[in-house]
């Protein structure tokens, strides 16, 4: 597979067309929002956060590259359902991916934990695209935390 | 719709001009589209810095040895090009800077200093670079001055009766960009400075987009200050120009302290030099200075008719290249525009865009907000992508630039 087709597999390329869990989320009582600001890329993260520290509901909205926007697709995806706990794991894995050198296989035990995720594993080809890749992370881990300012990848 | 470009492509052959002094293009596969951004430097301007660097280098100003004598007059003999280039009246109007934008902060804090006071206005417009903006802002903020923009019609030229309306007797300087970096705009500098004239307003010219496209003659434009950067001309990093009136620059204080911009120096009491080295503080970039030279000749020997003749043709056929994709939006149809292209698709973010064109067509374009933030907002985009050409650049790129384009559409739409 050439570079360009592992960085916009068909799964990054139908997110960023059809995004999953956009919009508004009524009723979240978790909000954050990040930006790009090398880019301009903009996501605001809403999470309804239950009992058990349960994510029950979780939407995105914003704007951004086809990474940035299928990134934060799959993240709601994966997410919901998810405990805290388990998606502060998520976050912290997705970024030892992306700082894993393009050159350096992935771990078993990473690519099992994250899953579908190592499909965004080819942005480590681009280092102008790996912030794009990670914002939704952070976003989503700034909500968690309960944050309320403005999170950035910088 | 359309997924696959024409079969029947109409192609005009320009050829480049002077590609072959580009050592960069011995890289056959790069499609050099990022010329607003920096340009490449040719084998001459290389050369004469090496040589320098190798055969010639000391210090200038200072030495009394044959070696800093003629570093001195080498490196005077470069401003002095630039006088010429620019048409200034005097070598004495010519600052040596790090870049244009060290040249535009230059302005801002030592002219703005005894121009401006509480309450005064300065005027600037809304397709400015960061560069000339900021400074104004920071300046603005330090005089409890007022910032005020002059907006931009449909086409994205100067709306000239809003900024005749803007001038009130508490404006005191109006700084613009000659050629807008997003938009290509050219911008009617000489009625501007008349009409900024009129009403005793001095302006401050950004010239980074045009010294390499365009002829500046500033004694007919009458421009107060007037910078560009070395880099966007064929010459190297590091080194800019700020021109100013010699009745202005007298009457500045000095930017940075420190060596060679002194008069005398005592522990009680400093007398400063006067223009240009007052605003020269400490060691200048000498090799920089003098490979901007090269480059101005390097200009002058391709001539900057033939150079705006051949640019202004890419033009013309780009814009009618990239008219013919579906979804691609170009932005900015000034009549006088300089020669690039700054478009959206509306199946790609520029991102996406740029990591295409550069991967599988080695084709290298600006994607982002141009340092033009507030202008981006105007647009309502969060980022364009840009083509910018340059004299080396030919039909064949532009050609290339449109495969890919297309090729994004297979991708995205």
């Amino acid at each position: 597979m050439s570079k360009l087709k592992n960085l916009y597999q068909q799964l990054i390329l139908d997110h960023s067309k059809n995004p999953r869990n956009f919009g508004s989320l009524p009723g979240a009582n978790h909000l954050c929002q990040g930006k790009n600001p090398v880019c301009g890329e903009e996501i605001e993260v809403r999470l309804l956060v239950g009992e058990n520290d349960l994510v029950e509901d979780i939407m995105f909205s914003g704007s951004g590259c086809s990474i940035s926007q299928a990134s934060a697709s799959l993240m709601t995806q994966i997410v919901k359902g998810k405990t805290k706990a388990e998606t502060i794991a998520l976050f912290e894995a997705f970024q030892e991916m992306l700082k894993t050198s393009s050159s350096e296989e992935l771990s078993p035990d990473l690519v099992s934990l994250l899953g579908k995720l190592t499909v965004f594993a080819g942005v480590r080809e681009y280092p102008s695209r790996v912030k794009c890749a990670g914002l939704a992370w952070h976003v989503v881990k700034g909500a968690l935390k309960h944050e309320i300012e403005a999170v950035t990848t910088e | 719709m359309l997924n696959q470009a024409p079969s029947k492509i109409f192609v005009q052959n320009i050829a480049p001009l002077c590609k072959d002094e580009f050592p960069i293009f011995q890289n056959k596969e790069l499609v050099y589209l990022d010329n607003a951004a920096t340009a490449h430097k040719p084998r001459c301007v290389i050369d004469r810095m090496s040589n320098f660097l190798a055969h010639e280098n000391a210090t200038v100003r200072r030495g009394v040895y044959k070696l800093s004598e003629k570093a001195t007059q080498t490196y005077e003999g470069a401003r002095k090009k630039i006088a010429k280039f620019l048409n200034a009246s005097s070598p004495e109007e010519i600052i040596f800077t790090k870049g244009a934008t060290e040249a535009l902060n230059l302005v801002a804090y030592c002219f703005g200093a005894i121009s401006l006071r509480e309450g005064d206005e300065v005027l600037i417009t809304a397709m400015e670079h960061h560069a000339n903006i900021v400074p104004w802002q920071v300046i603005c903020q330090i005089r409890r001055a007022k910032l005020k923009v002059v907006p931009l019609t449909e086409t994205g030229e100067l709306d000239l009766d809003a900024l005749e309306k803007l001038i009130t007797d508490k404006t005191k300087i109006l700084a613009l960009t000659h050629i807008s970096n997003v938009l290509g705009t050219v911008n009617p500098l000489k009625e501007i400075i008349a009409l900024a004239h009129n009403h005793n307003v001095p302006v401050v010219v950004d010239g980074s987009q045009a010294t390499p496209h365009t002829k500046i003659d500033l004694q007919d434009l009458k421009a107060d200050f007037y910078v560009f950067s070395g880099h966007k001309a064929y010459g190297p990093t590091g080194i800019g120009v700020l021109y100013g009136r010699k009745e202005l620059l007298v009457q500045m204080p000095p930017y940075q302290t420190g060596g060679d911009m002194i008069e005398t120096v005592s522990f009680e009491r400093t007398t400063f030099a006067l223009p240009p080295y007052r605003f020269e503080a400490g060691t200048p970039p000498i090799a920089q200075a003098i490979g901007l030279g090269a480059a101005l000749d390097f200009i002058d020997r391709v001539g900057l008719e033939q150079i705006a003749t051949h640019e202004d043709a890419l033009l013309h056929y780009a814009t009618e290249k990239l008219s013919e994709i579906p979804g691609l939006k170009i932005y900015g149809t000034a009549k006088d525009k300089a020669s690039l292209i700054s478009f959206t698709m509306d199946c790609a973010h520029p991102h996406d865009i740029g990591t295409v064109l550069d991967d599988d067509f080695g084709v290298a374009v600006r994607a982002g907000h141009h340092c033009a933030q507030p202008l981006m907002k105007l647009l309502g985009v969060p980022a364009t992508t840009r083509a910018s050409f340059a004299l080396y650049n030919g039909s064949a790129d532009v050609d290339k630039l449109v495969e890919a384009l297309w090729r994004v559409r297979e991708i995205f739409a």
